[in-house]
């Protein structure tokens, strides 16, 4: 998969099923005009990064700073190794964003255990929250941290790099036997915020749950994500990153790339493959070929967005 | 050691049997139910109990779950191997599911 590319005349249906199994610690995303790529490794991201000036961005995800069981006895560990892996790329991204699941169990420790080991990437971070987040009696850990200048349970947006980037939040309010929720609210802000935008503005939506139904039976798809893609649906390139599911996952709809990254904490097992979607106990040499993060590249006048996924090794 | 083991043995026989005797409504506590979520899913996924039942829910995954009937009840978040209880006094059906999980679903019905 290293340098391979998602850009071009589009991607065969086998290449989207070699990504689905290249699993890793990050993803690098390279924004270039519209779609995203999947440029492998890191070392390939980086060579095509620097053939054209561009923004890169890193995506981080599930780290459950707390979780201390078989799967990974150590996730603060996994999650400072992945900073460290961020730290030692050559060209430093603009900034981060961590897709949720900050922490396992949202107590006040585990928040601040978790913002000592990311702030040593001296990168500013964009959070959007997982359900493992807001379990605290009366959500406020989350909020008090990252909330400010968010609206209603914590979306928002902002622009960097030509990009709009747009943080959703699907963790709240879940109806007994549904999926993700986006809500009424946060939808009709939605609309609102991407009116008068260009259609050639490069848009990435980030949120914890996957915006696609990628596997019901396990809950991993959001019930009314369908009505968000429908708004930018007019847009020239559209990002879909999303956490939640420990395993990178990738498909592309016309403009829109939808992207999974994996997790810094303990993988999960492919759709269907185990009894649950619970932590994965793998052999302690194949752990960190399972975890990873994600960068991303945007380049100008490009029409897609590469997305590199490494895992903490291998 | 072996005769402690026995003396401690013959003290909570005795204390049991003094409960049983002294206790006959804790006869009751027999029709008590139990409740394990094991790989995202309560079993059994639907019980049937008698008005006065206590049904005690335990995690026994590695990830977090909860209990949460709309206006009936709601557990705290269950960790591994944490313990939700309550007491259904009235009779109807509890639909319930875990607010973290929506896809895992369960009923109480009590008669």
């Amino acid at each position: 998969m290293s340098g391979h590319d998602h850009g071009g005349d589009g991607v065969s249906r086998r290449k989207v099923l070699e990504c689905m199994t290249w699993a890793g610690t990050g993803v690098l995303w390279t924004v270039t005009g519209g779609v995203p790529r999947s440029l492998g490794i890191i070392d390939s991201a980086q060579a095509a990064t620097a053939a054209a000036p561009g923004m890169s961005f890193l995506q981080i995800s599930d780290s459950h700073v707390g979780f201390d069981k078989p799967a990974n006895p150590n996730a603060l560990g996994t999650l400072e190794e992945a900073v460290g892996k961020i730290n030692a790329m050559p060209a430093k991204p603009s900034f981060m964003i961590h897709t949720g699941d900050i922490t396992h169990l949202s107590k006040a420790a585990e928040f601040d255990n978790a913002e000592r080991i990311i702030s040593q990437s001296k990168l500013d971070v964009h959070y959007v929250p997982g359900e493992h987040d807001f379990l605290d009696e009366e959500v406020k850990l989350y909020r008090e941290r990252y909330g400010r200048g968010t609206k209603g349970q914590g979306w928002y947006s902002f622009d960097a790099g030509g990009v709009h980037f747009i943080g959703l939040v699907n963790v709240v309010d879940l109806k007994a036997g549904g999926l993700g929720n986006l809500g009424a609210e946060q939808l009709a802000w939605l609309q609102d915020d991407l009116r008068g935008k260009s259609k050639s503005t490069p848009i990435v939506l980030f949120a914890h749950i996957p915006l696609w139904t990628v596997y019901p039976e396990w809950g991993w798809g959001t019930e009314d994500g369908g009505r968000a893609l429908e708004q930018v649906k007019g847009f020239g390139s559209v990002t879909v990153l999303n956490g939640h599911i420990h395993q990178v996952m990738q498909k592309v709809e016309g403009n829109v790339t939808f992207h999974t990254a994996r997790s810094t904490a303990f993988p999960q097992p492919a759709p269907g493959a185990a009894a649950s979607p619970g932590p994965m106990k793998v052999e302690d040499a194949r752990l960190r070929g399972m975890l990873g993060v994600a960068s991303i590249n945007f380049k100008q006048n490009e029409q897609r967005l590469a997305i590199i996924d490494t895992p903490l090794q291998g | 050691m072996k005769t402690l083991n026995r003396r401690a043995f013959g003290v909570d026989l005795g204390l049991a049997l003094a409960a049983a005797i002294l206790l006959p409504a804790t006869s009751a506590r027999a029709d008590d139910m139990e409740i394990h979520i094991d790989n995202f899913v309560f079993q059994p996924a639907e019980l049937k109990i008698k008005a006065g039942t206590t049904v005690t829910w335990t995690n026994r995954d590695d990830i977090p779950h909860t209990v949460v009937s709309a206006g009936k009840f709601r557990s705290k978040t269950l960790d591994t191997d944490d313990k939700f209880s309550f007491t259904f006094t009235n009779a109807g059906d509890y639909k319930y599911f875990c607010s973290l999980h929506p896809h895992m679903t369960g009923m109480i019905k009590v008669e």
